[in-house]
């Protein structure tokens, strides 16, 4: 008798990850039986439970609009932004949620991002001098060709969905992975940069971009439409040329 | 080694894979559809076939798709095995069985392709 129900009286299940770990030691799923509400994203729906139902359950977020890259989650074993993952795509059936998949879980839906931090630091993103130019020097320009080339890399915000999706890393823990390297050919492409060596030696390495097998779940999930499997073809290439070149020309090594 | 040199599987894996997907279907079209059906019946008579494919050019590409096919399939099935089949730690093995697989297609492919 759906049609008979008033708005207000609609209701969606959730089924939300749980794990405490000073009260259990294994996660176990907890269900809540919240109102649904057309234009309410799953984020939406975990603030009415966090606010009116339970404010012992654990997740973060900040921004609600796509921007943080804070509220990652496991939305029915899909890896997404729960900012921009409508209830009304899931109605009437429930909807399950879980922390980020391949991280160890701090608490509740609240993950561990230790790892991809120092991934991130790892692969040395930012733009590398073989000397600063003085302060009077002005700026590095820059066309807007140049610009082109890497400006789709940069759109990252570090929400480690590709993470979350990659079955590469979930096998090897140690892979440096899409988002990190993503990045780090972001910078090898700026043209202000004089990294790219410094920064290959790091890609070029099984732990690096010879780990990932072109599965492109990442591109598939990202939601700043970055192509992580893209860049990471790009520096494979790159450093396969360079590869070729070392051996074709050994004394070409500048 | 295999972790060392690995730029050089994955450029003959990336060099197979567009060999392949490029030439492939012609290939199969072509021998596998149209021959058989009898479509081209003076393009394929014996003697036209052995002389196209006794030329040197048509030689060296049959040897080029062949041989960067079995390099492709080499390094994929290298990976479905390492991790589809969760070998890993058998890496080394795996990837040795599946280079000097394709090595062996490749000195048959020649030997093949020498006596057409």
């Amino acid at each position: 008798m759906m049609a008979e129900q008033t708005v207000a009286e609609r209701t969606i299940t959730l089924e939300v990850f749980r794990y405490r770990p000073e009260q259990e030691s294994e996660p176990t799923f907890q269900t809540y039986e919240i109102p649904y509400r057309e234009d309410w994203v799953v984020l939406d729906a975990l603030n009415y439970i966090k606010d009116s139902v339970d404010g012992s359950l654990t997740y973060r977020w900040s921004c609600r609009m796509g921007v943080c890259g804070s509220c990652g989650m496991m939305v029915n074993g899909v890896p997404k932004l729960t900012c921009s993952t409508f209830l009304k795509d899931y109605y009437p059936h429930p909807i399950r949620i879980e922390p980020l998949a391949n991280f160890p879980v701090a608490r509740d839906l609240a993950i561990v991002l230790d790892d991809f931090m120092a991934k991130l630091v790892h692969v040395r993103p930012w733009i590398i001098r073989r000397q600063e130019e003085p302060l009077e020097a002005g700026e590095y320009r820059q066309t807007p060709e140049e610009l082109d080339r890497y400006k789709h890399f940069s759109m990252c915000i570090n929400c480690m969905l590709c993470y979350a999706a990659c079955p590469i890393y979930g096998l090897e823990p140690e892979f440096v992975g899409p988002a990190a390297i993503a990045l780090a050919q972001r910078y090898n492409l700026d043209s202000r940069d004089q990294g790219g060596r410094e920064r290959m030696g790091i890609l070029s390495t099984h732990e690096g971009i010879w780990a990932c097998t072109l599965v492109g779940e990442c591109t598939t999930v990202c939601p700043a439409e970055v192509d992580p499997a893209g860049a990471i073809q790009q520096a494979k290439l790159a450093s396969a040329l360079g590869w070729l070149r070392r051996v074709l020309v050994p004394w070409g090594n500048k | 080694m295999i972790h060392r040199s690995e730029p050089f599987w994955w450029l003959l894996f990336a060099a197979g894979g567009s060999a392949a997907a490029v030439l492939a279907p012609v290939l199969i079209l072509l021998t596998g559809i149209a021959a058989p059906a009898g479509w081209f019946p003076q393009a394929f008579a014996y003697e036209h076939v052995r002389a196209l494919v006794s030329h040197p050019v048509t030689r060296l590409v049959l040897f080029g798709v062949i041989v960067l096919s079995f390099f492709h399939w080499a390094h994929r099935f290298r990976y479905t095995l390492a991790e589809g089949l969760a070998l890993k730690r058998a890496w080394l093995p795996v990837a040795v069985v599946c280079y000097a697989a394709a090595i062996a297609g490749t000195v048959s492919a020649a030997v093949v392709i020498l006596k057409l």
